[in-house]
């Protein structure tokens, strides 16, 4: 394979066939949480998406440096550090959004996508194929959050970005908003159904059954 | 005493860390095909959050917060930008001597809980916790408590989706949701059930 071929399928494969979120089931707990509406979904797919790329470069960098023991302890300290500078920043220049995400923009250093993409990639391959890695996943995980973001907001108050899209009841008009939407519930529902869909039209990502269910003793005599 | 009985079901009812922050999902969907890993999870969660809180709760008002530093001869430094750093490594390292601890004097209870133990650093419910205790303002004692009911809350709701998969798995779903999307199902009607609880209130 040419190095081009390679970096291609480093960036493309994270967004539908290897998706982080609906076949790897890596980095939910900010997936579900932030999607109440576009604007979160989009500042934590940015954020996540700089601490996935920096994070791999780096630490494809100085892999051959790292003694093995104590990888781990390294691999989450960059992460940390990356994740600190996103929180100052934005706490900086995006206040009322950072408090708005609250809790999610410091979880991100847990975010299992990160070290798992670090600990599985950017330990193995070069620091160009591990960014392009890095940026396929942010972008693979992006799409996601911004896709149940779109969907939640406009369908549970009627607006996109916050400009108004369906005139609600309230504001004297015709749509009447879905508040579970809004609700935690929604979120699980949506991604599930998502995954349904994704795995419908790629059947090749349909998980195996654990059980074969036998057909009963009697419509196999009818057989 | 009132108080921490609210906050206790608060913590572990209403305010589920995993049903309603979702937090810690990774693992709540990845060990929940069976009940008894699921056990042996719940209660590695459950003693780490109700150590780690509680112990970030000291370290972060002696060291880190505004102005903690004034018995130092530092009033004016504000260090909470570290907090983040500080916790992920409390946090590992507390379960790295648990660990070691418990293989050394209680190898039984190692046996069970030795596997979850590493997994659980990784774990956001467990820095989320340590995370909403500072956003919070919670005292020593209330941080005892949260950590405490967040950790029984998470533990609870991922025994109950382990019995429910547990049953799933004789079921004819369709292709493409078998598995993971029929689990993000299960946990969203649970957690349309977990939203009964507001409300509930002791005085």
């Amino acid at each position: 394979m040419t190095a081009i071929s390679s970096m291609r399928k480093a960036f493309v494969d994270p967004l539908i066939n290897e998706n982080p979120i609906t076949l790897q089931i890596l980095g939910l707990c900010s997936a579900l949480a932030v999607t109440k509406t576009v604007a979160t979904a989009l500042i934590m797919s940015a954020a996540v998406t700089f601490v996935i790329t920096l994070s791999n470069a780096s630490i494809s960098l100085i892999r051959r440096h790292m003694p093995r023991h104590v990888r781990l302890i390294l691999q989450i300290t960059i992460i940390a550090s990356l994740v600190i500078v996103v929180d100052q920043v934005l706490k900086a220049y995006a206040y009322a959004l950072s408090k708005e995400l609250s809790v999610f923009v410091g979880l991100i250093v847990t975010n299992c996508i990160i070290m798992g993409r670090a600990e599985a990639y950017a330990m193995k391959n070069s620091v160009r194929l591990s960014v392009m890695d890095g940026l396929g996943n942010g972008l693979g995980y992006s799409w996601i959050l911004i896709l149940v973001g779109s969907v939640r907001e406009l369908f549970g108050s009627g607006t996109l970005l916050g400009m108004e899209v369906f005139r609600t009841v309230s504001a004297g008009g015709w749509y009447e908003p879905a508040a579970l939407m809004l609700l935690p519930p929604s979120a699980f529902f949506l991604i599930g159904f998502l995954i349904w869909a994704l795995r419908s039209w790629r059947s090749e990502q349909v998980e195996q059954e654990e059980f074969q269910i036998l057909p009963s003793a009697e419509s196999e005599d009818v057989a | 005493m009132t108080d921490f009985l609210n906050l206790f079901i608060t913590s572990a009812f209403v305010e589920n860390l995993a049903l309603s922050f979702f937090l810690g999902m990774c693992m709540f969907l990845a060990v929940s095909r069976r009940v008894e890993t699921a056990v042996g999870l719940g209660v590695a969660v459950l003693v780490v959050q109700s150590i780690s809180v509680p112990l970030n709760n000291l370290i972060y008002k002696t060291f880190l917060a505004e102005g903690a530093l004034t018995w130092a001869g530092l009033p004016d430094m504000d260090l909470s930008f570290l907090a983040l750093i500080t916790f992920i490594g409390v946090i590992a390292a507390m379960v790295q001597i648990l660990e070691m601890t418990l293989e050394r004097y209680f190898p039984a209870l190692f046996q069970g809980l030795g596997l979850f133990l590493p997994l659980v650093t990784v774990n956001c419910a467990i820095l989320g916790g340590s995370l909403f205790m500072v956003e919070r303002g919670y005292n020593f004692t209330e941080s005892v408590v949260y950590g405490f009911g967040s950790g029984f809350g998470w533990a609870v709701a991922i025994l109950a989706l382990a019995g429910i998969r547990e049953k799933l798995k004789y079921s004819d779903i369709p292709d493409g949701l078998r598995g993971t999307g029929i689990a993000f199902i299960v946990v969203g009607l649970m957690s349309l059930g977990f939203m009964t609880f507001s409300g509930i209130r002791i005085d």
